[in-house]
Formats: structure tokens, sequence, C-alpha cells
């Protein structure tokens, strides 16, 4: 069972790295952005699904670190990957300030708060708030990354950057998943009274991980906006955290691979149907109340942790 | 001095409209403990299918201006209604054992197909009322011009609010759904149809604010499918302001919110009007969590 999956893991792998071989520039995009919301998604998930706070404005902190790329590398020239952990810090403390008063309230009136903000930071964004954001038009003219003297600007260039962003996602954040930050996370999702009593502090956990999320959803901002090279507050909706949203609950809130999954499924899937674009949201709204109605963990759910007893056993007695 | 006056009664007409929308989000979180996403999703439906039976039934040229729209009120809140019942028994009812957060985002699915329905159906372009409708009558009160509409939106409003506080607090059915609210259980022991009184919420509640949707389209006189949303929010920042699941609160909360809101947008800034109510909702979740009115405090939020 194990070996199936790592099976599929790797054939996947082999599937990106050589995807530019018989993938048209067209379909190369659309993994970009697969990648791209992949890497949103799970950062999301450190607060959905680990965290089980009901967070929808996820867009917030991604706007905030492509807009502080984008306006730190026009007017500084600073080279866009640089600003990568800048962008990430932004976005960072913006959350820790933000969630500070609002991390303790229950999950439905979070997420009509954490709704509530992506709305004020999309309409600060449009008012042009410091006069540095662009207004409605949003910035242009942001410089296409380089890395190690190259320049990064076709799509399979793209596709390397993007995924191996991803894999290191993946790494950093299975490390995390099995680390003490990770299990007091779970138990905190599972149990909130009995994971404080059992000495989680529960404020700060939370705090963490949402902070964690938003950091990297910041980073993720640096890498839409020199992909894009302009960007506009339109591109940081409420719909826009819909989407990681879905990306989190229908692949399987709390999994590494069903979140990957679910990036494939919702931004990836509809390009298969493009005839039926405008269908496309209908049927998103449709899968999340099926989904809720017959597998509300989603389609890869996280594996049971299990926890191996036969150590504690001596000679097949149990102590 | 007059302009206050008039953004005054300008944020009393609007403050009514989210009033009536609050009182859906209210009544169905003092039941199911839910928001009800959906819920401003309903109400543009009303406004769309009050846009379409006023312009195929010519009502008024028939029954005159008073009866036509009555009638045109009450097909809209009965459509509407069903509309709601309809929604809790396919995206809600199999949830009602399932942790809460699922029934949320089964909301969240139903309020996007809703949306999404509606462009299907109308296209995403606004949509224009008749402007002939009603005819354009301007009162002067107290030497200061008010349209005749705002004062209409205001009353109607608080007539439908005075009837269901009449309803809620003296009727038999009333006492059953503020039992049901209190304590399912114990209602449930002491002979109330829960599942009854769900139904009855799910059927005044969208009632209410698509007659809601209805007067905003007679009001500004455009519509768009995605208009749901944003005053779905408000409405609910009304409820949450007054206290959720407390049936005045949500009215009080609904005209407080609109006068802030018209009176913010004129005197702060125009631009920031839509994030006024957003930062009031963040407020109030912060330091009386409970609303104006509120009453629920077992559960701490």
């Amino acid at each position: 069972m194990k070996e199936k999956r790592y099976i599929v893991y790797a054939l996947f792998v082999v599937f990106l790295l050589t995807a530019p071989l018989y993938l048209n520039r067209y379909w190369l995009e659309v993994l970009n952005s697969v990648g791209l919301y992949a890497i949103l998604g799970l950062s999301l998930n450190i607060i959905v699904g680990y965290g089980g706070m009901f967070h929808m404005g996820h867009a917030a902190f991604y706007a905030i670190g492509a807009y502080t790329t984008a306006i730190i590398s026009t007017s500084y020239g600073v080279p866009v990957l640089w600003l990568m952990p800048l962008s990430g810090l932004t976005a960072g403390v913006f959350a820790l300030v933000v969630a500070r008063p609002i991390i303790h309230l229950r999950g439905d009136y979070l997420l009509i708060v954490t709704i509530g903000l992506v709305e004020i930071v999309r309409i600060a964004l449009i008012n042009n708030v410091f006069g540095i954001t662009g207004g409605a038009n949003g910035i242009f003219g942001i410089p296409r990354p380089t890395l190690f003297g190259y320049k990064i600007f076709k799509s399979h260039q793209f596709l390397y950057l993007i995924w191996g962003c991803v894999a290191v996602t993946v790494f950093f954040f299975y490390r995390l998943e099995n680390s003490r930050f990770g299990r007091a996370l779970v138990y905190l999702k599972e149990d909130e009274i009995a994971a404080e009593g059992s000495g989680v502090h529960t404020a700060r956990y939370k705090l963490a991980a949402f902070v964690l999320g938003a950091f990297w959803a910041g980073m993720v901002g640096t890498l839409f906006a020199a992909k894009m090279t302009i960007i506009s507050p339109e591109s940081f909706s409420f719909w826009e955290s819909v989407l990681y949203f879905m990306i989190v609950i229908l692949g399987g809130s709390g999994n590494i691979a069903g979140v990957i999954l679910g990036a494939f499924l919702v931004i990836g899937l509809p390009e298969f149907f493009r005839g039926l674009e405008n269908y496309r949201l209908l049927m998103f709204g449709a899968a999340m109340i099926f989904m809720m109605i017959f597998r509300t963990q989603g389609i890869l759910p996280p594996r049971q942790k299990v926890f191996d007893v036969s150590r504690f056993r001596k000679g097949g007695e149990p102590i | 001095m007059e302009e206050f006056f008039q953004q005054l009664t300008n944020g009393l007409a609007v403050g009514g409209i989210y009033a009536l929308i609050a009182l859906g989000y209210t009544m169905v979180y003092g039941v199911l403990k839910l928001i009800n996403f959906a819920h401003g999703d309903l109400f543009t439906i009303g406004a769309y299918l009050g846009l379409t039976l006023l312009t195929s039934m010519s009502l008024m040229d028939s029954l005159g201006v008073f009866f036509g729209l009555l009638l045109l009120v009450l097909m809209v809140m009965g459509l509407v209604g069903l509309i709601g019942v309809l929604l809790d028994q396919i995206a809600y009812k199999p949830l009602r054992q399932s942790p809460r957060l699922s029934a949320v985002v089964s909301a969240l699915g139903a309020s996007i197909v809703f949306q999404n329905a509606v462009m299907l159906i109308y296209g995403a372009r606004f949509q224009v009322y008749p402007q002939d409708i009603l005819p354009r009558i301007v009162i002067n009160i107290f030497g200061m011009p008010v349209p005749l509409i705002r004062i209409m939106i205001l009353m109607a409003s608080i007539f439908m609010m005075g009837a269901l506080y009449f309803f809620i607090q003296r009727t038999k059915v009333g006492t059953a759904i503020r039992a049901a609210a209190e304590d399912q259980g114990a209602a449930r022991l002491m002979g109330i149809d829960v599942n009854r009184v769900i139904m009855l919420v799910f059927l005044i509640g969208p009632a209410l604010g698509g007659a809601a949707g209805l007067m905003v389209g007679l009001y500004y006189g455009q519509i768009n499918f995605t208009m749901g949303w944003i005053y779905g929010l408000k409405a609910f920042t009304a409820a949450i302001l007054g206290g959720i699941g407390n049936i005045p609160g949500a009215m009080v909360g609904g005209i407080l919110l609109g006068v802030i809101e018209a009176l913010g947008a004129a005197y702060i800034s125009i631009a920031w009007k839509d994030a006024i109510a957003f930062f009031v909702l963040i407020l109030i979740l912060i330091f009386r969590p409970t609303g104006l009115l509120g009453e629920r405090v077992a559960e701490k939020i």
C-alpha cells in the first residue's frame, strides 16, 4: 500500500520534469497556475487543515506579498526573487497585527471577519492607500526574475521555478506536520478544550499557524508578481480566497497530497471544459454542497497517524 | 443641515432594507446556529423575480399602483420563501448532525450556485427596473424634500418587522420558534415539531429577504447578480451589531448600520463606503461580540 503511493508520487514528479517535452505553452501555463495555487492551498492548509480555523481571507496576505514585491522592485530595482522573504515578512507581520484580536473568535465568526478583512484590503488597494498601490489599475512593469544569472521568462522556466517552490513547500510542511508544532495544531483542531487542558497554549499556536500561513502566502505573492509582471486589486478578490478554500476542502484538508490534488481539480480540471466556462463556478458550488453531504473530509483525507505500540511490549507481553 | 437630513433619510431607508435581510440571518442563526451564506443570494433572487413579474404581468395597469405593488410583493415573498425551504431541504437538512462548519461550507456552496444560476439565466449585466412604476412624488418634511419612495420603503420595512415581531412574540407558532431557538432538545420534549419550525424559519426569513430585494430594485432602479453578496455581508453585520439570534436586535442593528454607512459615506469618504460596515463588524466582534441587544451569552465566541 505504502509502496503504491510512492510509485504514484514518483510518476507525478517525472511527469512534471518532462512536461516541457510534450506539452505546449498553453498547458505549461496551466501547470504553472496549478503550481501557484497548490502553494497557496498548502499555506492555507496550515490554517484550515491543521489549525481548523475557518479563514477565508487568504487573498489579503497574498495581495500584500505581491504588492510589496511590486512596489519595491519597480521603485528601487531590487531583483524580484530577493524580495520573497521580505514579502513573506510583510504579510506575516500584517497577519500578526490583524489576527491578534480576532484569533479567539469561534469558527463561523472568524470566517466572516476574515471575509471582511479581505474586502477591506481590496478596497484599500483600489483607493490607492498611501499613494503607492496604483489604485484600480494596479502596478505594472514588474521585472522578470533571474536565478543564477538566468533570466526567467519562458513558460517551462517558470514551470521549474514554481514547481521547485512547491517541492520546497511540501518538504517544509511535511516536516512541520510531523513536528511537535504540527501535532499540537491537529490536537487543537480535534478538541480545543482537551488540547488546552494538556498544556497546548491554544491562542499562541493558532496565531503562529495563522502567521506562518500568511508568511507563505506572501512569498507566493512574489512569485505571482514576477510571473505576471502586472498586478491589480481584482486579482485578490474574495472569490480568489474561495478558490483556495475550495482547494483545501475538496482535496482533503490536512493532507499535503490532497491539497495538491485539490489544486489540480479546482484550477486544472476546468481547463478541459473551456466551453463550459460559465458553468464552472456553478459546478464548484454544487460540488461543495455535495462534498459536505457525502464526503466531509475531502477526496484524500489525511491518514490516521498510527502510534506504534510494539516497542512498549516486551516479549509480546503488554506492559 | 439639508444634506445631513437627506443622508439620514437615505440611511434610514437603506437601513430598513438591511434590517429585513438581517432578520433572515438572525432567525436561521437562532434556530440552527448556522450562518446562511446563501441568504444574500435569496435577496438577489427576490430582486430578479420582482423584475420578471413586474415586466411580464403589468400588474400596475390592471390593479392600480397600490394593489399591484402589494400583489407583487406577496408573490415575490412567496416564491423566495419557497426557494428558501427547498434550499434547507437540499443543502442543510442532511447536515443537521454534522459538524457546524460543514453546514457553513454547504451554505457557501449554495450561495455560489444561486449567484451563478442567476447570472446564467439573466446575464451578467446590470438589469434595469422600469422607472415609471412609482409616481415620482417628493414630500416636504420640515421644509426639506424627501422622495416618497424612501418613506415607503421605511414604512414597509417597519410594517413587516412589526408584523414579524407580533407573530414571534404573541402567537403560539412564534412561541414555538422562540422555544426551538432557546433549546431544541427541550422544545422537542415539549411536543414542538422542530423540523416544522426550521421549515417555517426558512420560509419567513427568505421571504423577507426577497421583499428587500424587490425594494432595492425599486429604490436604486438597477440590480446585478453579485449584489446579494455585499448586501448579505452588510445585513449579517447588522445582525451581529444588534446581537445575533435576537429579532429586535436585527431590526435595530440594520437601521443603525444603514445610518452609519450613509453618514460615513457622506462625511468621511465615499470611496470607503463598503469598508465601513466591515470595520463596524470587526470592532463589534472584538469589543462586544454579543452585540448591542445581545442576550445569548451562554456560548463564548
